[in-house]
């Protein structure tokens, strides 16, 4: 579902050249959901970006959905984000202007269909995370774990396969933590949605069925 | 989608009331003030009565006599000489009119002392021109012929000077002389000025026949052609009638200068003082759209420090837009799209401000006789206006806004 083939990310300012990530090879299967580990700027973060073609790598390959990207033109990878990717990040980031159903429309916006078809789909996927009662509410009325499954909902609303999330569970107590990452889980298991999940936390990386260490840029073998 | 921007725009606005309240009261002055120059310009300029046939009508208002070995120069209105000698037998004419320009003169009834504009027009003006009459008839070719001294006035005059009765067949003493009175027609604004006065009255019955010796001042005149196509003609033909005229003193002056020009023409030419045939309409165009974008320089240039700011308390929206499926070319949309709900909503407060101005010049008698008012298409005027500001003000940030690096901007952004 997702390859990197001797993937290099280099970030350079006037002054200084970073290697943030280094020949990093990696394949995610459909349906896998992985987790990924390491430092704190050891590069997990970059290789999120990568995969959700928010950032372009300096050298190497990565396919997604079975193809591979030769192209960052705007147009090109702001379609695949929008039909392929769904994401999550850790500050949430809800859009306080909005209400809760305006904002899980969000990706909704950039595809066909009209406003109710939108309405609909982003009350289902509210209903998936237990908001359904919500609908109306804004981001500031609603309590972290409540914002995050929000952003979950945003993020699966469009029916993506595969679901980047950026330690979701960091902004949260535990208890809240676990309600995500069951609802993870479920998504995985019963959707079959890929996800590649950044995480600190070694507890919930143990719950993935797989873990990706990753060391000053490098893969951890 | 639309609406989910809309709500987005209006939700920002609110967010930060005293900008909103700065940038809204700047676009709404701004467009008040061209609304009320527009819709002066459109009365001005309009194609109603009495001006029925503008659309085919030259006008003659300047007159330049220069030497050509000298410095010697004369800038006036036209004579009734050179009018009556050169525009008579020009091609392509379905009619025209000589008429002076209006003299402020005084007139009494009952011990009081009132100050009315008169004009002295041939028989041909109540041709070419469409007055809207209360009472009694236009003056005639006739009356023009043989001196009578008959007037027409305006409603105004008919109440200050009759208290508002029945004004034909009664006389009226205005600059010295008694006319009676055959017609009372509709007041019509000063700022159409060849219709306007309070009181015309044949050329003939002037105090002095000078007037017929005179190559300059005093006198305009109109040609109303059989159709606009005759205008090249008729142009032509005048500025070959340019080279026969005689001068009294062929030292003094041995060149004349004058045009006839549409409405058009005619305003551009007394402002960029063009001696082209085109009367420098290009360039008065053109010094009409630098006006007025300087004029909207400062609003734009707060609206655009707005949106800028606005752009900066939104780096994360931005990025998070851009990670699930917006293009920047649909930002910029977007951003475009809330600027734009700004502008109008400004467009329409400063149509009521301006609709409140007209009404008030209207009421105050600054303008005599104005009667001012925003009409549908002064309404669309502004509407387009407030259109251009939107955009012009919008556009600059959000080109910067969608340069913005997804990764970026979700970690607040930099620019």
């Amino acid at each position: 579902m997702i390859q990197f083939r001797e993937v290099n990310k280099l970030y350079q300012t006037a002054k200084v050249e970073t290697m943030a990530l280094t020949n990093i090879n990696l394949g995610v299967e459909r349906g896998e959901f992985i987790s990924v580990m390491g430092p704190s700027g050891c590069g997990k973060t970059t290789m999120l970006n990568l995969m959700g073609l928010l950032d372009e790598p300096n050298q190497g390959e990565i396919s997604i959905n079975g193809q591979a990207i030769t192209s960052y033109k705007d147009k090109h990878v702001a379609r695949i984000r929008n039909e392929t990717i769904g994401f999550v990040f850790q500050n949430f980031h809800l859009i306080s202007d909005l209400n809760v159903r305006d904002n899980v429309e969000i990706p909704l916006l950039y595809r066909k269909g009209s406003a109710r078809e939108r309405r609909i789909l982003a009350q289902a996927a509210l209903e998936r995370v237990g908001l359904g009662s919500r609908l109306d509410h804004f981001p500031t009325q609603l309590s972290g774990g409540q914002q995050q499954r929000v952003a979950v909902a945003r993020a699966i609303v469009g029916k993506p396969k595969i679901l980047l999330a950026d330690e979701p569970t960091g902004n949260l107590d535990s208890q809240m933590g676990d309600e995500i990452m069951s609802l993870l889980e479920s998504l995985n298991r019963d959707e079959g949605v890929t996800i590649v999940m950044v995480t600190h936390d070694q507890r919930m990386a143990d719950r993935t069925g797989r873990l990706v260490r990753i060391f000053d840029g490098q893969q951890v073998k | 989608m639309f609406r989910n921007y809309l709500k987005i725009a209006i939700k920002v606005l609110l967010r930060r009331k005293f900008f909103t309240f700065v940038s809204l009261f700047g676009i709404a002055f701004t467009l008040m003030v061209l609304i009320v120059i527009t819709a002066l310009a459109q009365h001005a300029n309009s194609n109603g009565k009495p001006e029925i046939h503008s659309k085919r009508s030259l006008h003659i208002t300047r007159l330049t006599l220069r030497h050509s070995n000298n410095s010697n120069e004369w800038n006036s209105s036209p004579g009734y000489k050179f009018l009556d000698r050169h525009i008579r037998d020009l091609p392509g004419l379905e009619n025209y009119t000589i008429y002076s320009q209006f003299n402020t003169v005084a007139a009494y009834v009952g011990g009081r002392k009132l100050e009315l504009s008169l004009k002295r027009t041939d028989g041909r003006y109540w041709e070419v021109m469409a007055f809207e009459f209360l009472e009694g008839r236009p003056l005639s070719r006739e009356d023009e012929a043989l001196g009578r001294h008959v007037a027409v006035i305006n409603e105004a005059t008919r109440d200050q000077y009759f208290n508002g009765e029945n004004a034909v067949g009664k006389t009226l003493e205005a600059d010295g002389q008694t006319f009676q009175v055959v017609g009372v027609v509709k007041n019509v604004p000063i700022y159409r000025m060849a219709p306007f006065s309070d009181i015309w009255v044949p050329i003939s019955s002037a105090k002095s026949s000078n007037y017929r010796h005179q190559l300059g001042g005093g006198f305009n005149a109109i040609l109303l052609a059989v159709s606009a196509s005759a205008f090249p003609t008729i142009k032509r033909a005048f500025a070959d009638e340019l080279g026969k005229v005689e001068f009294t003193d062929p030292k003094r002056y041995d060149t004349a200068i004058a045009f006839a020009d549409t409405k058009l023409e005619m305003i551009s030419r007394s402002i960029v003082l063009s001696e082209e045939e085109g009367a420098g309409v290009e360039k008065f165009a053109g010094l009409l759209i630098l006006f007025m974008l300087l004029f909207m320089l400062l609003p734009g240039v707060n609206l655009i420090n707005l949106n800028m700011s606005r752009i900066m308390e939104r780096y994360t929206e931005i990025g998070v837009r851009k990670a699930f499926g917006a293009t920047s070319h649909g930002l910029t949309t977007q951003f475009l799209l809330e600027n734009l709900v700004l502008t109008v909503l400004g467009g329409f407060v400063g149509l009521v401000l301006a609709h409140i101005a007209l009404r008030i010049t209207t009421a105050s008698g600054v303008i005599p006789y104005a009667n001012l008012n925003v009409n549908l298409s002064v309404f669309v005027y502004a509407m387009i206006l407030a259109g251009i500001f939107g955009v012009l003000s919008g556009v600059y940030p959000a080109w910067r806004m969608s340069r913005q690096h997804p990764v970026a901007a979700l970690k607040g952004g930099s620019l």
